[in-house]
C-alpha cells in the first residue's frame, strides 16, 4: 500500500530539526533511514501528521572512535558503521551485531540511532548498547540530555525519547575483553526467535572474571544479566552451565507469536548464551 | 507538492511528487520507468532494489524527496551502448530467471555486490542475495548466475 499524508519538513541544522519538531509535537515523527518506518506508514500502521526527515542535517554521519568506545551519529548507517575498521576495533560487538541485522541492502539505509529509537525487542542493536551500558544523547529546544541504556529501553517499541526530542547520536563503550552475537532466526536476515549478545572477561588463568549477556526476544525490552556470579570463577571448560542457563532463564519473559512459542524460546536462548559466552570467551 | 531532480541513469529528470511519493512509484508513474518492479512494499521481496549513488536501497522504502539531487541507477541503466551488462548476460545464459518479476531487484543488487565482491565464495554469493526473494527459480540458477556474471566481469576489458 502507499503511505498516508503528511506534512514534509527537511531541516538542514539540529536547530532548525528539533525548532520543526517543537512546533509540530506529538503529530511529529523523524525519517531517518526509513527502514522502519516506512514500512509502518505503507502498512497504514502509523499516520503521522508531519514528517521530519533528517537526512539533510549536517554533522550527523559522523562515527567517532577512541579508547573509550565509538559514538555513531544519527545518520550513520548500519553499512557505514559495519565498514568502519575503527568501530570494528573499539567494539568488535558492534560489527558482530550489524551483520545480522536484516540484509546488507537495508544496512545501507537504515542507522544505527535509528535501530535504538526503534526500540524492537526483537532488535540487535538495543541489546548491544543495553549490554555494554551506554548511551543515548538526546537534544531539544531546550538543550541535549544523555540517557543511559538502562533507562532508555522502556517497553517494546517505546523509549525515553520525549516529543519533541531528536537522538543526535549513541555512545557504545569500549569493553576490556571478548565479545560475541550469536541468534537464531527463521530465514538469514529475518529479526531472531532468540539471540544472545555476551561480553566475558577472563584473568590469566582463563577463569571467567566478568559476565554478562543481554538477550532479545524474550521480554519487553533487552533482558541485561549479570552472569559472573553464575559462573562461578571457573575456567569456561568448566563452567556449571546448567547453572549459568538457569540464572538467565529466570530473568526473562518470553512469549508465544507465529515464529515460535515461548517455551522454545526460553530453551533456545538457554541454548544461545552457553554458545554466546564460549564465542566470546574464545574457546 | 515538491519538484525534484533525480540523475536517473545518468539523465538528470526532473518530477513534481507529493512528499509521500515513494521512489519506486516516482520511478515508474512519475518518470516512466517500469523497469523497477514492486512486490511487497515493505522492504522484504527486493523486487524494487536500485542503486542509490552506487549502492543498493530499496526504492520502496525511500522517499523520492529525501532523495532529490541524488543518483539513481535502475535496471534500465545497466546495459552497455550495444549489448546487456555482464551481469544480465550471465542471468540470460544460466537461467537465472523465469517469469523475471524478482530480476531487476537481483540484476542491481549483483551489480553493486560483485563491484564491492568480484570473486565471491558460494556463501557470500547466498549471503548477497539473501535479501532478494525468487519464486520461480528456487535460486540455484540465480547462484550460478552470479558466479558466471562474477567470470564475465574480469573478462571485460576495463
Ligand atoms: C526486511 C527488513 C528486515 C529487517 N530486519 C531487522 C533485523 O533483523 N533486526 C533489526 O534490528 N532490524 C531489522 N529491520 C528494521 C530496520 O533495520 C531498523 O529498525 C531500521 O533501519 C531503523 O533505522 P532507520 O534509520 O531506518 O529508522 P526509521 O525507519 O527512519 O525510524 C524508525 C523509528 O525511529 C525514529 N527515529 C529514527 N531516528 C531517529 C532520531 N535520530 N531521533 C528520533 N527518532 C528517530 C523514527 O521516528 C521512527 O519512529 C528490518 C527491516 C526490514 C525492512
Ligand atoms: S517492493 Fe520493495 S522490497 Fe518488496
Ligand atoms: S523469476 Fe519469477 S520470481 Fe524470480
Amino acid at each position: 500500500m502507499k503511505p498516508p499524508p503528511f506534512d514534509y519538513h527537511a531541516p538542514t541544522s539540529v536547530r532548525e530539526a528539533v525548532e520543526v519538531l517543537a512546533e509540530v509535537g506529538a503529530h511529529g515523527k523523524v525519517l531517518a533511514g526509513g527502514q522502519s518506518l516506512i514500512p509502518l506508514l505503507n502498512m497504514r500502521l502509523a499516520a503521522p501528521g508531519h514528517l521530519v526527515d533528517i537526512n539533510r542535517v549536517a554533522g550527523l554521519g559522523e562515527i567517532e572512535t577512541d579508547a573509550t568506545g565509538v559514538r555513531v551519529g544519527a545518520l550513520a548507517r548500519h553499512a557505514a558503521v559495519e565498514r568502519s575498521a575503527a568501530a570494528s576495533l573499539a567494539q568488535p560487538l558492534l560489527g558482530q551485531a550489524l551483520k545480522q541485522v536484516a540484509h546488507s541492502v537495508i544496512r545501507n539505509r537504515g542507522t544505527v540511532v535509528g535501530s535504538l529509537v526503534h526500540a524492537d525487542p526483537a532488535a540487535e542493536l538495543p541489546a548491544v548498547l543495553a549490554l555494554l551500558g551506554g548511551s543515548v544523547r538526546l537534544a531539544s529546544v531546550s538543550g541535549e540530555r544523555e540517557v543511559a541504556a538502562a533507562d532508555f529501553f522502556t517497553g517494546p517499541m517505546e523509549s525515553a525519547i520525549r516529543t519533541g526530542e531528536l537522538a543526535v547520536s549513541a555512545f557504545f563503550p569500549a569493553w576490556d575483553g571478548g565479545t560475541a552475537f550469536v541468534e537464531v532466526a527463521r530465514r538469514h536476515g529475518d529479526y531472531a526467535m532468540a539471540g544472545v549478545a555476551a561480553a566475558v572477561r577472563l584473568d590469566d588463568d582463563l577463569r571467567v572474571t566478568a559476565a554478562r549477556v543481554a538477550c532479545v526476544s524474550v521480554g519487553p525490552a533487552p533482558v541485561v544479566v549479570d552472569i559472573t556470579e553464575a559462573c562461578g570463577n571457573q575456567s569456561v571448560a568448566s563452567v556449571d552451565w546448567g547453572a549459568v542457563v538457569a540464572a538467565v532463564q529466570e530473568r526473562i519473559e518470553p512469549e508465544a507469536d507465529i515464529h515460535a512459542t515461548a517455551d522454545y524460546r526460553r530453551h533456545l536462548t538457554g541454548v544461545l548464551v552457553e554458545r554466546a559466552v564460549k564465542a566470546a570467551a574464545d574457546v | 507538492m515538491f519538484d525534484i531532480t533525480l540523475i536517473v541513469n545518468g539523465v538528470p529528470r526532473e518530477a513534481r511528487v507529493p512528499a509521500r511519493r515513494l521512489l519506486s512509484d516516482c520511478l515508474r508513474h512519475d518518470l516512466g520507468l517500469t523497469g523497477t518492479h514492486v512486490g511487497c512494499e515493505h522492504g522484504v521481496c527486493g523486487a524494487c532494489t536500485v542503486l542509490l549513488d552506487g549502492e543498493p536501497v530499496r526504492s520502496c522504502l525511500t522517499f523520492a524527496v529525501t532523495v532529490d539531487g541524488h543518483e539513481i541507477t535502475t535496471v534500465e541503466g545497466l546495459a552497455g551502448p550495444d549489448r546487456p551488462s555482464p551481469v544480465q548476460r550471465a542471468f540470460a545464459e544460466c537461467h537465472g530467471l523465469q517469469c523475471g518479476f524478482c530480476t531487476p531487484g537481483f540484476l542491481c543488487t549483483t551489480t553493486a555486490f560483485l563491484r564491492d565482491n568480484p570473486a565471491p565464495t558460494d556463501e557470500e554469493v547466498l549471503e548477497g542475495i539473501s535479501g532478494n526473494l525468487c519464486r520461480c527459480t528456487g535460486y540455484q540458477n540465480i547462484v550460478k548466475s552470479v558466479h558466471r556474471a562474477a567470470e564475465l566481469l574480469a573478462e571485460e576489458p576495463t
